[in-house]
């Protein structure tokens, strides 16, 4: 049963990551850049939350969605104000810019919440766990939940990618910006719009990663967000279902490798695997071969 | 060698500048700090600056001569800090000098990042952009894995290690824990000190700044900027990009040296993501490939924090505005044409002839 | 321009190197071993033959030409003869030695230099600079001798300026030596990208496109610059062109590729008046006298039913 309880405890990891890992490369897919500052959306996303239960006393499921809410405006504003004049700008610089916000992000967090770590309370006690096998299986209901709005957030984004007028657009950006905007699409409302979706996943996945591991400080974003970032390029950065295996495939080996090899180590042997995969597929699981025309 | 061509002559012009502005800064600090004019914690930071700035030479040299984004660079910082930690430990008795002893750690230090940095590079030159930087951050997260379970200790037997725990060291009495896990370095005998930082700035700034104006540097710098075109030529692009990476990993663990003895303890964690990050920050203000501009950002960025003691809590977050400011203001396309036009009419102003000879003796 | 008469006829110093009937050979480079021979060369992109049974052969001093319809392969073939792609079937042989197995810098140090149909200079880097690093397999210096300023890196350096000056002034691009390669107008940075592939000392000169974007006085000057190479630097030169009347005017043997595979071979003159090449460029219809020597025929005149329909360049 250790096995199985690992495996679905690393499956509700990976979840978190996956979600995580979608913000990264949807907005890579379509802005080219590395968005150092999506790990602290996480963090904010999180004290949002936090606030909105234990100081205003708000209902769970309304916090869940203030939380949402002002990661999707904050992520806009990020976007509207430090990325978008710098559009034209090498890719190092734009790179150099996301690490200063997310400086910033854990900067104010840190002057308003201060560094002690806030204990985040369990959204999702009251659906109870689930016993299997005279409860030699636990399965927890957070873990339950992760897995459930993973596959929801996965069916949502297929559909709106290929099917909806604004999720095509934002697939022809990702493909070529100059030839999207020459057949009219608006190329800078579509970016803003990757950045609102990428952020309000990441405000989900604080609550989701926070309900897992109940312990909150400004920089509790900041590993996370790094192996999501990890997931995304293992599952070939650029392309959504690659985000969803990256993130498994990551939290699974993670939890295994912690289970089975030891604490200590299980950074690397993440890290590992990561190096081995793209050693193999140097464009990741599922990424498309790049080619340079000669 | 009378007739040079110009071109070459000002980057010998430039390159004495950058030579003058080290030393003249050394000798304004040292009289500085022999007539205690600066504050204390200002003279601690004075080590670690030096540091710093062979941290961003090294890695101009792989981001801007060599054009690939390495976000593990800390790793080899880490790898030839406590490298360096361990073998003056073990050499205390063997070279009482400890400026000597330095000498040597710094030596194994930057020779372990650079079979690190050789390891590391095998498989990382196989890839390239976004790629290429995820990966050696990849390696900077295994290297500090790997460090906070190293444990090292020093007996009369010699030198023993285990990735465990400090009892399965098997030690004889009397023996001296060096590495401890991620409690990391205890107990270092502190052997930096501000002239060998110098001396150190001045070698990585005499090593890079030659090899770019070299046959080597030149095919570094042509891979950079057209890879399909730097093999057609004949150039062996997994080579000299390899030989960045492991030139730059070597002078990184010299900085590690350098940085780690200048504390009597210090934490692998220390040379985490967020250092790498620091690094390529000075890079990239500084400018890519100046390696003038390594040297001013990473001494002004180290500087900055501490001058904003004064408003303590707020500190770092002026330090990202700043930041975030400095890469909106310098690609403001109003900005950056005014920029050219006052750089224009500078440049129109007729060259001295005097130059041309100036640069005849040492070559760029 | 003879040919061949017969199958496999040995040449003395050909080292087992056999010139095939249909090879197109100067009488000069006769009995000499060819400077390239690719037999049944092709590749294959995901099951689509962008190239195939492409056999040619190119005398040591001579002046080829590669032409055909947009998306013929014509640029997939360099890349072949220079390895950015590997071959799926067939052998190339530079001057009489096989190049399997090699990487592009190692086909260049065997003897191949190539220029680019959009122009890949180091713009960052100075003229004189672009062709140093031509010169790189030509002038010797170690890393450590540079960083520790030994007297040879003086002496390379030394070198390096003067064989690169003298590479630039035959071009007169000497003005230009310490402007970055970015900045250079158009033509000059054609003209650059020349210089820089003739540092490397190579034997057999890849010219793709070498005219296109030029006005009549610069095509002009470019023709006379290619006779220029081969005249003094006594090597093969196989050139990608659209401009007929510059193909027609220099090259010796021309081959004509459609669809991947060489649909003909010969002298201009057989070039001209050949049927399947007239079809090619034109369609089957609407056949001209004057074929594909005329100006309209080049990639922006009448598309062509075969030109179109040609499977992509990749």
């Amino acid at each position: 049963m250790g096995f199985v309880s690992n495996l679905v405890n690393g499956i509700s990891l990976g979840a978190v990551y996956a979600i995580i890992a979608l913000g990264y490369t949807m907005v890579y897919g379509i802005a080219k850049m590395l968005n150092f500052a999506h790990g602290d959306i996480i963090m904010v996303g999180g004290y949002l939350c936090f606030c909105s239960i234990s100081y205003l006393g708000l209902n769970p499921f309304v916090s869940v969605l203030v939380s949402i809410v002002g990661c999707t405006v904050l992520g806009i504003v990020i976007e509207r104000l430090a990325y978008k004049p710098l559009r034209e700008a090498p890719s190092l610089d734009v790179l150099i810019t996301a690490i200063g916000v997310s400086y910033l992000l854990q900067n104010t967090a840190l002057l308003i919440w201060g560094s002690n770590p806030k204990s985040f309370p369990n959204l999702f006690k009251s659906l109870g766990n689930i016993r299997l096998f005279d409860g030699q299986l636990v399965i927890s209901s957070t873990a339950i939940v992760t897995i459930a709005t993973n596959i929801v957030i996965m069916l949502a984004l297929t559909w709106f990618t290929s099917k909806t007028r604004m999720g095509k657009a934002m697939r022809a950006c990702s493909e070529d910006k100059g030839a999207a905007q020459l057949m009219g699409i608006n190329v800078n409302s579509t970016i803003s719009l990757t950045f609102a979706i990428g952020s309000g996943l990441a405000a989900v996945a604080g609550v989701l990663l926070c309900s897992a591991y109940p312990t909150l400080m400004p920089t509790t974003g900041s590993m996370p967000g790094i192996k999501a970032f990890v997931a995304a390029v293992l599952g070939g950065i650029g392309s959504i279902p690659g985000a969803m295996v990256g993130g498994i495939l990551l939290g699974v080996a993670e939890i295994f490798a912690k289970a089975y090899i030891g604490t200590q180590f299980s950074d690397a042997i993440v890290f590992a695997l990561l190096i081995v995969v793209l050693l193999i597929k140097p464009t990741g699981i599922l990424g498309k071969p790049i080619s340079e025309k000669v | 060698m009378a007739g040079r061509s110009r071109g070459l002559s000002r980057t010998t012009v430039s390159n004495l500048v950058t030579y003058a502005l080290v030393v003249i800064a050394f000798v304004v600090v040292q009289a500085m700090v022999s007539n205690r004019m600066l504050t204390y914690s200002l003279q601690g930071q004075l080590v670690p600056i030096c540091a710093y700035i062979v941290m961003a030479v090294s890695l101009n040299l792989v981001v801007g001569l060599s054009g690939e984004l390495s976000l593990g660079h800390a790793g080899f910082m880490s790898v030839g800090a406590f490298t360096g930690i361990v073998v003056a430990a073990s050499l205390a008795d063997a070279i009482p000098n400890p400026v000597l002893r330095l000498i040597v750690a710094m030596l194994f230090g930057g020779g372990f990042a650079a079979i690190a940095g050789f390891l590391i590079g095998i498989p990382v030159m196989r890839l390239h952009g976004d790629y290429l930087a995820i990966v050696t951050l990849a390696f900077g997260e295994i290297i500090k894995n790997l460090l906070n379970n190293l444990y090292v200790g020093i007996d009369d037997a010699g030198v023993h290690f285990s990735f465990s725990s400090a009892e399965a060291l098997g030690m004889a009495q009397g023996g001296k824990v060096v590495i401890n896990g991620p409690q990391g370095a205890v107990g270092i005998t502190k052997l930096s000190t501000f002239v060998i930082g110098f001396v150190l700035v001045l070698l990585a700034v005499f090593v890079v700044l030659n090899l770019k104006g070299s046959r080597s540097g030149r095919a570094i710098m042509a891979v950079r900027d057209n890879r399909i075109a730097a093999e057609s030529v004949g150039i062996n692009t997994t080579k000299y990009r390899l030989m960045a990476f492991v030139l730059s990993a070597a002078l990184a663990g010299m900085a590690g040296v350098l940085y780690g003895m200048n504390y009597s303890s210090i934490v692998p964690k220390k040379f985490d993501f967020n250092t790498s990050i620091l690094i390529l920050v000075f890079v990239v203000l500084g400018g890519m490939g100046s390696i003038r501009g390594s040297i001013i950002s990473a001494t002004v960025l180290t500087i900055l924090p501490e001058a904003l003691r004064a408003v303590n809590d707020y500190r770092m977050l002026l330090y990202a505005i700043v930041l975030i400011l400095v890469m909106l203001v310098t690609n403001n396309p109003t900005l950056k044409q005014l920029w050219r036009r006052i750089k224009g009419s500078f440049r129109r102003t007729p060259k001295e002839p005097a130059v041309a000879s100036e640069g005849g003796d040492v070559d760029a | 321009m003879p040919r061949i008469p017969f199958i496999g006829r040995k040449i003395e110093d050909t080292k087992m190197v056999e010139y095939p009937s249909d090879a197109i050979i100067p009488e000069r480079d006769l009995g000499k071993v060819p400077v390239l021979e690719c037999r049944h060369l092709g590749i294959d992109f995901g099951g689509l033959h962008a190239v195939s049974e492409f056999n040619l052969t190119i005398g040591q001093t001579e002046i080829a030409g590669l032409i055909g319809p947009n998306g013929a392969g014509k640029t997939t073939v360099f890349n072949l003869l220079t390895k950015v792609y590997q071959p799926t079937y067939g052998t190339i042989l530079l001057a009489g030695k096989d190049t399997a197995g090699m990487t592009t810098d190692q086909v260049n140090k065997a003897g191949i230099a190539r220029t680019f149909q959009n122009i890949r200079l180091f713009d960052t880097l100075t003229v004189e600079e672009n062709v140093m690093i031509g010169l790189h397999n030509e002038i010797g210096c170690g890393m450590w001798s540079s960083i520790f300023r030994l007297p040879t890196h003086f002496s390379a350096e030394r070198r390096f300026h003067e064989r690169a000056m003298e590479l630039l002034d035959f071009f007169d691009l000497e003005a230009f030596a310490s402007a970055p390669a970015g900045s250079l107008p158009y033509g000059a940075q054609r003209r650059l990208e020349i210089v820089r592939a003739l540092a490397t000392n190579p034997k057999l000169l890849l010219l793709d496109e070498p005219a296109a974007g030029m006005n009549p006085a610069e095509t002009a000057e470019l023709t006379a610059n290619i006779r220029k190479i081969r005249d003094e630097f006594n090597i093969a030169i196989l050139l990608i062109e659209h401009d007929m009347s510059l193909v027609m005017e220099i090259c010796e043997g021309i081959a004509v590729l459609n669809y991947g595979t060489i649909i003909a071979k010969g002298t201009p003159e057989e070039i001209q008046n050949n049927p399947d090449v007239i079809e090619a460029y034109l369609g089957k219809s609407q056949g001209k006298d004057e074929g594909p020597a005329s100006p309209e025929a080049d990639d922006h005149g009448p598309e062509a039913a075969p030109a179109a329909a040609a499977p992509k360049e990749a």
